[in-house]
């Protein structure tokens, strides 16, 4: 369990980086977390992580303050870095042992996870190998290992297939949604929105430090992005002028061959609609939902947070 | 307790293997451990026939000591290589967050890197050393004493951890290996210098001191490993400054601080000073403790000693020197060369010159020099009684007239630089070891300027116009009462 209120940090007395981020990721949730490059992910994912301290507000990991509590905070947690912070003259195997042993993993139990990790990411065969051998895609699956040799209740995982093939990148998310169904908590920060579209529980976009908007993928396309929108195909232009629209129904797009409507509640305007469409002698082909992506929420919320804000000259 | 060191083994075995895999730390480690103490010999031998042709009287016997001091101090240089990147290198290559992340405690992480940059290149030294001696045994030269060795051995391993907890503090401070390496030279340069005193005290010195060398350069050496894990700080390692000197902000900083909360000047003298002084309280309670003691040894052991030396002249040359001191014209005379502005610009440059050396060693020869002072009185005192007068009304008529000014100003302007020191090792949650001395330094000025500048000039006016004939008064007629050496002190100005 992550929970974290009005979290907060100020760099040189001056910057606030992180801006009264309060949120709660329970056991067997994934929180996405978005925004641009500076927007505040890894500072906060730093005092999650108790290396940096919060300057104002508080936050738990696993029931541990991260302010007075760093050492058990860092031992429940496992965290891939936006730098994957291998030794390149050490051996995967060496590598992983190392970690093993400093976060004081058993011997037989720490063996046993080792090869797991191994194995599951297909280092098998690089395992005695210098990691400065190692091709990019290798290195993340390494680092990702590393995380997750002391079966850590809390993951935090900064950009964890950024450079990894189509293939590996399938490998890790199904390992973190494994992860999830057996109660970890995890946070993801990544700029991949397909893929937080496909681990996410929960999303939260960060701007500036502050959190912008955050829930569930549902509450955020219904809150950014209005009403389910749904597209009726024609097979002929058609005449809507006549149209009388059911309640809480909008069409918001026309063009001869099809329409748009977006429906408040789909459950009980859709039926609505498709009657009063054929009442008026609609020629419709097909009625689907509009597509709305995660991405579409993100662009909206960035666009409108750059809107409100003043854009500064150039000197 | 053997559960908490397990960590700092392994931190310190990886990087060990790590440094033994790196051909670059290897080569210079093995040419020195190897061929040094070679060449070493071969350059004792030509410096002692070189001189030998110009009438010098030197065997190679007696450069032994020193070699070995030298050829255990070239593969010390190489530790550096590793304790000046051991934390910023890992922050460069990216590598330090994960390694922070780990639930290791501060000290764990820092006693492991000590470790690692002290071990291969003292087992270097070491080893080299032993090659040198292998060899000059081969030559049937003769050999110190063991205790020689002992203290040659335990300096080397001193130097070593005195260089490497150096190294770490700029390495944990560094934004950069570039800084780190171009701050070398504040290591080497130092310890060349203390090798240099070293070695002096190797030919001409006895064996006692040289012990106490290297307990000095042990205490150094901890001091500084103190100072490292005051201020080593996670957050620190994962910033993201550039190396850039910021002169604006170290004036606004120091400014802020020199300041405090005042609005005037005798509101800052009364609330910033103020606010010093309470800072201040250990540091003068301890100094006014080491002061008494330091000034009754000395007293004593003069008491004690001098009279050895003192048999060694007649009681007529001592008649003489009594009369010297008591002679108006060699009180007068000395009264004519002790001007105001004389004494008063001798004492800032002892000021100066205690926070100069202090600063540089947490304090600590600062306290020195202050305790020089104040025993030198109290070796005085024993002196004066030696050859005949009571110290009472030379203390009463000598030192204390400026004295109440002096050594108030002395004791302030040695405690503000001990207390440089103390805040440099004290944890400061939250703050840079900049914004710490920063501060620190800005005490040391409101002391300095607000109270011990006025009160050496108001000592220097005393010393100069009113101690010299009070002290006259005094010793012509040491039975008298103060009141009358007042009286005669005051008809002896106008």
């Amino acid at each position: 369990m992550i929970e974290t209120h009005d979290l907060s940090k100020q760099f040189n007395n001056d910057f606030w980086a992180v801006d009264g981020v309060s949120l709660t990721i329970k056991p067997g949730q994934i929180l996405a977390l978005l925004g641009q490059n500076g927007a505040g992910k890894t500072t906060t994912v730093r005092m999650l992580t108790a290396l940096l301290y919060p300057t104002r507000g508080w936050a738990r990991v696993n029931g541990y303050d991260v302010a007075t509590q760093g050492a058990r905070v860092r031992a429940s947690i496992g965290v891939l870095t936006e730098q994957h912070g291998l030794y390149m003259r050490m051996s995967g195997i060496e590598y992983l042992d190392f970690f093993g042993e400093l976060y004081g993993v058993d011997g037989d139990t720490h063996h046993a996870e080792r090869k797991r990790l191994i194995e599951y990411f297909g280092l098998a065969e690089a395992a005695h190998r210098r990691i400065g051998e190692y091709s990019k895609g290798m290195k993340q699956k390494l680092a990702l290992a590393r995380a997750l040799i002391h079966n850590p209740p809390v993951l935090l995982l900064d950009e964890p297939t950024s450079a990894m093939d189509p293939e590996s990148a399938r490998l890790v998310r199904d390992q973190i949604a494994s992860l999830k169904s057996s109660q970890r908590t995890i946070i993801i920060c990544t700029h991949n929105l397909a893929e937080a579209e496909a681990l996410a529980d929960v999303v939260a976009v960060i701007y500036r430090g502050r959190i912008l908007v955050s829930g569930t993928l549902d509450e955020l396309k219904d809150s950014v992005l209005g009403p389910s929108e749904y597209e009726v195909k024609l097979s002929q232009n058609w005449d809507a002028s006549g149209l009388v629209l059911p309640e809480d129904v909008i069409l918001s797009d026309q063009v001869p061959d099809r329409m748009r409507f977006r429906v408040k509640d789909p459950l009980v305007g859709n039926p609505k609609l498709i009657h009063q469409l054929s009442a008026n002698g609609a020629p419709i082909v097909s009625v689907s939902e509009s597509p709305r992506t995660l991405e579409q929420v993100y662009l909206k919320v960035m666009a409108d947070a750059q809107a409100a804000r003043p854009q500064p000259e150039v000197r | 307790m053997k559960e908490s060191l397990r960590p700092v083994w392994l931190l310190a075995r990886r990087e060990l293997r790590d440094q033994l895999r790196d051909w670059r730390i290897l080569t210079p480690l093995l040419i020195l451990t190897l061929g040094f103490p070679f060449l070493m010999n071969a350059v004792a031998h030509e410096a002692v026939s070189f001189a030998n042709q110009y009438g010098g009287n030197l065997i190679v016997d007696r450069l032994v000591p020193f070699s070995v001091l030298v050829i255990g101090f070239f593969p010390l240089t190489i530790s550096l290589l590793g304790a000046l990147e051991s934390f910023v290198g890992e922050k460069e290559r990216g590598t330090i967050e994960p390694l922070l992340g780990t639930p290791l405690a501060d000290w764990q992480l820092y006693l492991g890197k000590l470790i690692v940059g002290i071990v291969p290149p003292l087992v270097s030294s070491l080893l080299s050393i032993c090659i040198y001696l292998l060899i000059v045994q081969r030559q049937d030269i003769n050999m110190p004493d063991a205790a020689v060795f002992a203290q040659l051995f335990m300096l080397t391993a001193a130097h070593a951890v005195l260089m490497v907890s150096g190294a770490i503090v700029f390495s944990i401070q560094s934004t950069s290996v570039r800084a780190a390496n171009l701050m070398a030279s504040f290591i080497i340069i130092p310890v060349a210098i203390l090798m240099q005193g070293e070695t002096a005290l190797l030919f001409w010195g006895n064996n006692q001191v040289l012990w106490l060398a290297v307990v000095a350069v042990l205490i150094m050496a901890g001091l500084i490993i103190r100072l490292g894990l005051a201020h080593f700080q996670r957050e620190y390692l994962l910033g993201r400054e550039i190396d850039v000197l910021n002169i604006r902000w170290m004036a606004r900083t120091f400014w802020r601080y020199f300041k405090g909360d005042a609005r005037s000047f005798f509101g800052w003298y009364r609330y910033s000073v103020g606010a010093t002084l309470r800072k201040l309280r250990m540091p003068i309670l301890l100094l006014v403790v080491l002061a008494v003691a330091g000034g009754s040894i000395a007293y004593s052991w003069s008491l004690e000693n001098l009279q050895t030396y003192m048999d060694a002249y007649k009681p007529e040359q001592l008649d003489e020197i009594q009369k010297q001191l008591i002679h108006t014209d060699g009180i007068s005379g000395i009264a004519n060369q002790l001007t105001v502005s004389y004494l008063f610009l001798h004492n800032v440059q002892s000021t100066l010159l205690i926070a100069f050396f202090g600063m540089f060693s947490f304090g600590v020869l600062g306290v020195i020099l202050y305790l020089f002072n104040t025993s030198l009185i109290g070796g005085l005192m024993g002196f004066v009684k030696l050859i005949g007068y009571a110290p009472l009304p030379i203390v009463l008529a000598g030192i204390v007239p400026h004295g109440i000014f002096e050594l108030p100003a002395l004791l302030l302007s040695c405690a503000a630089v001990l207390h440089i020191g103390l805040v440099l090792v004290t944890p400061q949650a939250g703050r840079t070891i900049g914004e710490v001395l920063l501060e620190a330094l800005a005490d040391w000025a409101r002391v300095v300027l607000g109270l011990v500048i006025p009160l050496l000039f108001i000592a220097a006016i005393i010393e100069s116009q009113f101690t010299p004939p009070m002290l006259f008064c005094a010793m012509t007629s040491p039975d008298a009462p103060i009141t009358t050496w007042l009286a005669c002190a005051f008809d002896a100005i106008k």
